[in-house]
């Protein structure tokens, strides 16, 4: 299938009241695509989750989707501190997050969780001190 | 009963009442952490909150909440009250705490 449609964003590090964005106009790019919306909400909540813990745990990135008529791929790349243990990371209600992160509602450690229930593929590369970078995948159809 | 019902209840104050108001609003969902409410808040809820700011907004935006009920008389600053202008996204005030204002949510839409 030649028609993909990438989609690219930049996510700046520490602002909490711009964090969100690129998820919202991927939200609304798939809906103009006329993709199912269950499948929007799937790539919504799990992309939400990627592009906050960017802004929460590193210092910003890169987010990257490719839409194609069989599924939607989104690769976030960050230049944070990298994840030093993957596992502890996905286990529900761990999360370090710092008490003033807390106080705006995060923090409950179910992020990564989110993004691999609500996707078909998840995988995570990271490296201390480099960064991180999430691949997830949703299938259309 | 739809968005626009919940606006005849006297203990809701409308803050924006969007074009989708006549959205079903098919069960209550209680929560304050954000990404337990991410993964677990059902398509169409009303959303019963005390956290109230952007990150609320974007969090019933992209999990497809019918609207939001801010609790216990906490308000959206300035530039949230922007925001769900410009995402359409419905939320009401009220001075109830959460238990009794998600009651009568639930009272509303089983048609009590
Ligand atoms: N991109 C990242 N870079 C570095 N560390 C990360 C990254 N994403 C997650 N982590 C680590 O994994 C932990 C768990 O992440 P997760 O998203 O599940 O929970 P959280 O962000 O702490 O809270 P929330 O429930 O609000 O998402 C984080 O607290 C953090 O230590
Ligand atoms: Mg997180």
């Amino acid at each position: 299938m030649a028609d993909i449609i990438t989609l690219r964003y930049t996510v700046s590090p520490d602002d909490f009241t711009r964090a969100g964005e690129a998820s919202s106009d991927v939200k609304n790019k798939l809906k103009q695509l006329g993709i199912a919306p269950p499948v929007i909400r799937k790539v919504s909540i799990a992309l939400y989750e990627g592009e906050i813990n960017m802004v929460i745990h590193a210092k910003g990135g890169e987010i990257t989707v490719e839409v194609s008529p069989e599924s939607i791929r989104m690769v976030l790349a960050d230049v944070g501190p990298g994840i030093p243990d993957i596992s502890l990371a996905m286990k529900e209600g761990y999360s370090t997050a710092p008490d003033e992160i807390r106080s705006l509602g995060f923090g409950a450690g179910m992020g990564l969780s989110n993004m691999k229930k609500y996707t078909d593929y998840m995988d995570i590369q990271t490296e201390l001190g480099i960064g991180t970078t999430i691949t997830m995948i949703v299938n259309v159809t | 009963m739809t968005v626009q019902d919940l606006t005849a209840q006297k203990e809701f104050v409308p803050v924006h009442v969007g074009k989708t108001a006549d959205r079903e609003i098919t069960k209550t969902f209680c929560c304050d952490l954000l990404s337990i409410a991410m993964g677990k808040a059902p398509e169409g809820c009303a959303w019963i909150t005390v956290m109230a700011n952007m990150n609320t907004l974007a969090v019933a935006s992209l999990a497809d909440a019918a609207c939001i009920v801010l609790a216990e008389d906490v308000h959206l600053d300035e530039t949230a009250l922007q925001k769900a202008a410009e995402q359409d996204i419905s939320v009401f005030e009220t001075k109830l705490p959460i238990f009794e204002a998600a009651l009568l949510v639930y009272r509303k839409i089983n048609g009590e």
